[in-house]
């Protein structure tokens, strides 16, 4: 018992920790152009807004039947994790860096700093809290929907609970509950603390 | 060498109408007028900030149309209200961003530093380690003169530097701005008569997007047009 916990509680973190991985390369970089161009970054972003939209456990039922990135197991998981973690992800760097003092950009571009220079040095920095608020959330949201992907044979702690509701075994379910729970909140204080580290500078 | 500015015929519409100015090598030039006069625009058509819709700007005989705007930013120095520091850097790390962008060696940067620094009554010793939000806003404005003038710029832009800060600080600036100008040509914006005329030798009169009057800051007052009385009845002029 104490066993499949453990493994399924490993499983569990390697998937969110890849999804939101996934997620965070793509979606600075896509939350960068969403700030550079307003038009198509208002586009992109609700495109990412209404995958978010799709209820979990239908999003898994989308990806199953579609070749190479579907099928049943935790590649599908992790692909639908990545379209789920992926929207607080661009939306908070979009607003992190729309957010940087106008005054503090235009003295950047005065004093030289090339369009380059200027994300590096001063966007991202002073973005930097946004994102990894977003990053944040986008874990612990992670971290959830991560329980539901047992349903399509993704592993993870959600095996343990299906498992239990399906032998009416409430220490079964308990057992893939609790550590799912400690896990979010794990993530959450972490990454707070984080963010409030970067805010104080 | 100072730099050379002048606009031939610029318009920004629908802001600036045909603006013809010659600014030459070493001279502090004052762009005075009311909100939405058109002075802030003018100003920043010199670096590159706003592009002329129409006519060209030349600096040291050369059109910014075909000027490497980066490299012109790094030689030329601005000064604008709020200061603009980047909040996560330090003092010291403002201060050397553009003699890092220019590749200067440390040494040198951290000599220019203490020498600038100390004039604005700023000792790089017990400010060089500290972050903007630490600082009040008078000396937040000091390094960021400190940062506009340590590559030696070969011209200052200056938007409203002063405007935010309380009427003493506001002179010990202007003081300290003053005892810095020597060996650079300056553009200097403000809606304040009485500053225009401690930081400038001439003085440009904005309103409605077009140049109303140019002359030497000491004949500024004696013009009869109605704008200029308006102002000197609004600035406290010294008698």
């Amino acid at each position: 018992m104490t066993a499949d916990v453990l493994r399924a509680t490993g499983e569990h973190i390697v998937i969110v920790v890849i999804a939101v991985g996934i997620a965070i390369v793509i979606g600075i970089p896509l939350g960068i152009w969403c700030a550079r161009r307003a038009r198509a970054g208002r586009v992109m972003l609700r495109i990412v807004d209404a995958i978010q939209t799709i209820p979990s456990l239908a999003l898994f039922g989308f990806l199953i039947p579609v070749p190479l990135i579907g099928g049943i197991g935790m590649r599908t998981a992790i692909v639908a994790l990545v379209l789920y973690s992926l929207l607080p992800v661009v939306r908070n760097t979009l607003t992190g860096i729309r957010g940087v003092d106008p005054i503090v950009i235009d003295a950047g571009v005065a004093m030289g700093l090339t369009d380059r220079q200027l994300l590096r040095e001063v966007e991202l920095p002073l973005a930097m809290p946004t994102i990894v608020a977003g990053i944040r959330i986008a874990t612990v949201v992670g971290i959830g929907v991560a329980t539901i992907a047992a349903a399509i044979g993704g592993g993870g702690l959600g095996t343990l609970i299906f498992r239990g509701v399906a032998m009416v075994d409430t220490r079964l379910i308990l057992a893939g509950a609790l550590p799912a729970a400690a896990l979010a909140l794990l993530a959450d204080v972490v990454l707070s603390f984080v963010e409030k580290r970067l805010i104080e500078g | 060498m100072p730099s050379s500015v002048e606009f031939r015929s610029v318009s920004v519409e629908p802001i600036l109408h045909d603006i013809n100015l010659r600014i030459a090598s070493g001279e502090a030039v004052a762009f005075i007028g009311r909100s939405g006069a058109g002075k802030t625009t003018t100003l920043r058509l010199v670096n590159g900030l706003v592009r002329p819709s129409a006519g060209e700007v030349v600096i040291d005989g050369a059109s910014l149309a075909g000027v490497d705007l980066i490299q012109l930013r790094r030689r030329t120095g601005y000064i604008i209200q709020g200061s603009g520091l980047f909040p996560h850097r330090t003092v010291y790390q403002n201060v050397a961003t553009v003699p890092r962008l220019l590749g200067w060696p440390d040494a040198e940067t951290r000599a220019a530093a203490e020498e600038l620094l100390g004039k604005l009554d700023l000792p790089l010793a017990r400010f060089g380690d500290r972050y903007p939000r630490s600082l009040s806003g008078g000396e937040q404005q000091r390094v960021g003169i400190a940062r506009a003038m340590i590559a030696k710029p070969a011209l200052l832009l200056c938007d409203e530097p002063f405007g935010a800060l309380d009427p003493i600080v506001r002179r010990d600036l202007q003081d300290a701005f003053r005892a810095l100008r020597s060996g650079v040509t300056i553009l200097f914006v403000t809606h304040d008569l009485a500053e225009a005329m401690r930081v400038a030798k001439r003085i440009v009169l904005f309103e409605g997007g077009r140049i109303v009057s140019d002359c030497p800051a000491a004949q500024f007052t004696a013009q009869p047009l109605p704008l200029v009385q308006r102002l000197v009845a609004a600035a406290s002029l010294p008698a």
